[in-house]
């Protein structure tokens, strides 16, 4: 019943990327698999509580499309938020700390896991109702956009990427923001992670039209498919998007086709998918294609990659002592930030 | 200023306050061109332009959020409900992002908005025009929620409500866009959190709020014939509530009546009552008395709906039961 659509061939080979390039990709992927992992492991522990959902097997999409921006753009996500996070530029310690309820997480402790925020790092969340944050990216872009042309000021050419799964697409909010977006051109890209599942929900039972790149075409915005396992095809389909909003082009839909190897959540059972399906995926992990693109293109060795593999898991490591050793919140400030003071 | 109308007092302070600060735009429906469906943001799309004066597709839940990340990123965006009522639609946004956004980010955020418009039972506009939000709303935290009545009060209060680093709920009144006050010509703010004592009296506390202020006034009116004193004051406020300005009034009067506009059950008068309990309990003479709308759609006939909401002569005969203590 579920039929696996055709994935768009993208010829890695003609990507053109460098040494330094290639590893810091890797290496930003390795730190979001093996990040996640370690919640899984500190999750069973009773280190970390709640809904925790975890980011594995959709690596590329994080690291192709965040690495494509610069540090001044904005990243808006859902509860799936740890990696987005982490590609932004947060700190492990600091998103770990966030997991285990500490005054050192990135949201002092009072979000959680599916509420990551960091101003620093131009985060807009960490959003629990699916869609909620979009319009939010909406009003980052609307931002850039009246910086500019309002205030006349040519340095805000900010762009803001919104990422969301298959079914928020089917969400009033999703549309609503697609015909803003497209009405006032403003710099945003909408990243749709198709891992073909909500929850337990199948995206071809919920979704009369399960091709989302298409729906771009009705507000006269371009759509893309993307084979959301490669990084370089995610990165390049990213690069181009960035390129055209921040000239002032305006928005892109991005639909990456990609899955998550775990079930929705730590929560949930997974016993939907189908082992056949599971398997096809995981032949497909990011991780192992891109290692083996660097080793073929003779971009790095394997001592290079193993180097970046032991230095992420010393880092992730590193994020579980501060985050064990690191502080609760002090119960007296449970009322502090309702208001901004002042 | 001279004499103004209530929605020009608005619309003053909105104009006065974009052209202080750059980042103050409006977003809603029909607020550029058509200048507002009661006229506050009349001709302000001319001078200030279409990106600053920002008319919206029908889409409230999506442009409140937009509001909110605007917000996030350095903007004061005033978002302008064409009636509140509409606003259920962006009870999502509201709640979770503008109230709350604040604090489940650790303080990473900070959510300058002000979100208006006007609510209130109206002549016979139907139940879905007549919605009064602000009891829905009391319960969210980080929001704080105000409700004008006067051309005097409206500016001051737009004014610091934009000026607010926080979420503001402005509620305006359907019925009272042409009451007409003289204003100053000097610029003035009015504190968010403040309730203003309309008239002093000793004999009973009557706590009010938008257009029933005008009319408790009016049956203040015919009982200072019959020689009562009441002690009238306009939350302003309804969220905080001014329990200051309100326990110096019970010190003096013992005696409470509310009059609001909003629906009976889980109301501002709700709320009040629960925490006069709390804190002045030991000062009255008799319990809280609570006069609000009837807990029903609002209907579109004529009488009925006056039956709805409370009226001049019913405040007066509470007043008269009150002061004999048989309520």
């Amino acid at each position: 019943m579920v039929q696996d659509r055709t994935l768009p061939v993208f010829q890695a080979a003609a990507a053109q990327v460098s040494q330094d390039e290639g590893l810091r990709l890797y290496e930003d992927m390795v730190l979001g698999r093996y990040f996640e992992d370690k919640c899984a492991e500190m999750y069973y522990r009773g280190k970390m509580f709640g809904f925790v959902h975890l980011y594995n097997g959709q690596e590329a999409v994080s690291t192709g499309v965040i690495k494509a921006m610069r540090p001044d753009d904005y990243v808006c996500s859902t509860y799936r938020d740890h990696v987005h996070a982490l590609s932004a530029g947060v700190p492990a310690r600091n998103v770990m700390a966030e997991l285990f309820g500490k005054e050192t997480g990135i949201s002092k402790g009072r979000g959680g896991s599916m509420h990551m925020f960091s101003k620093e790092h131009n985060l807009l969340g960490g959003f629990a109702f699916i869609g909620e944050g979009i319009p939010v990216a909406l009003g980052a872009a609307f931002q850039s956009r009246y910086r500019r042309d309002a205030l006349g000021d040519a340095s805000a050419d900010q762009v803001t990427a919104a990422f969301f799964g298959d079914g928020t697409t089917n969400n009033g909010q999703f549309f609503e923001c697609l015909n803003m977006a497209a009405l006032w051109k403003l710099p945003i890209l909408f990243v749709v992670e198709n891992n073909k599942w909500a929850i337990g929900m199948a995206h071809e039972r919920a979704t009369s039209q399960p091709e989302i790149y298409r729906k771009a075409s009705v507000f006269g915005m371009p759509g893309y498919e993307v084979d959301g396992m490669d990084v370089l095809a995610v990165r390049d389909v990213a690069q181009a998007a960035v390129a055209r909003a921040r000239a002032g082009e305006g928005p892109t839909l991005i639909e990456c086709l990609t899955y998550r190897f775990r079930g929705h959540s730590l929560a949930d059972p997974d016993e939907l998918r189908s082992q056949a399906e599971k398997e096809a995926w995981q032949a497909r992990d990011p991780l192992s294609r891109f290692e083996a693109y660097l080793l073929e293109q003779n971009l790095a060795d394997e001592a290079a990659l193993k180097a970046v593999r032991d230095k992420i898991t010393a880092l992730v490591e590193e994020s579980v002592e501060f985050a064990e050793s690191s502080p609760e919140p002090d119960p007296s400030e449970l009322r502090r930030y309702i208001f901004a003071e002042g | 200023m001279a004499e103004t109308l209530l929605f020009n007092a608005l619309r003053a302070a909105t104009d006065e306050e974009m052209a202080r600060d750059e980042t103050v735009l409006v977003i809603g429906e029909d607020v550029g061109h058509y200048g507002g469906s009661y006229k506050v943001t009349k001709d302000l799309c001319k001078k200030y332009g279409d990106l600053r004066v920002l008319d919206t597709p029908i889409a409230e839940n999506s442009f409140m959020g937009m509001a909110v990340g605007a917000a996030m990123t350095g903007l004061r965006p005033i978002v302008e409900g064409m009636n509140m009522g509409f606003l259920l639609l962006a009870f999502n946004q509201i709640a979770n992002n503008a109230g709350m956004l604040r604090y489940t980010s650790g303080g990473n955020y900070e959510i300058p908005m002000v979100i208006r418009g006007p609510g209130g039972v109206g002549r016979q506009l139907g139940a879905e025009h007549s919605q009064r939000l602000e009891a829905y709303f009391q319960a969210v935290p980080g929001l704080k929620i105000v409700a004008c009545s006067t051309p005097y009060n409206a500016k001051g209060l737009l004014k610091s409500a934009i000026r607010d680093r926080n979420p503001v709920l402005f509620f305006e009144h359907v019925l009272l866009y042409n009451l007409k006050e003289d204003l100053p010509d000097d610029e003035y703010l009015l504190p968010l959190d403040k309730a203003e004592v309309v008239r002093p009296g000793k004999d009973v506390t009557i706590l009010t709020y938008s257009r029933m202020r005008h009319h408790v006034v009016q049956a203040s009116k015919a009982l200072e014939q019959k020689g009562f004193d009441p002690e009238i004051i306009d939350l302003i406020s309804l969220k905080p509530i001014d329990y200051q300005t309100i326990g110096e009034s019970i010190r003096k009067t013992h005696k409470v009546i509310i009059v609001e506009e909003c629906m009976r059950t889980g109301g501002i008068a709700a709320e009040i009552i629960a925490s006069i309990n709390d804190r002045f309990f030991d000062e009255l003479d008799a319990p809280v008395l609570r006069m609000s709308s009837q807990d029903i759609p609002t209907p579109y006939n004529g009488r009925l709906e006056s039956l709805t909401i409370v009226q001049p002569k019913q405040i007066e005969e509470a007043v008269e039961k009150m002061m004999a203590l048989r309520i």
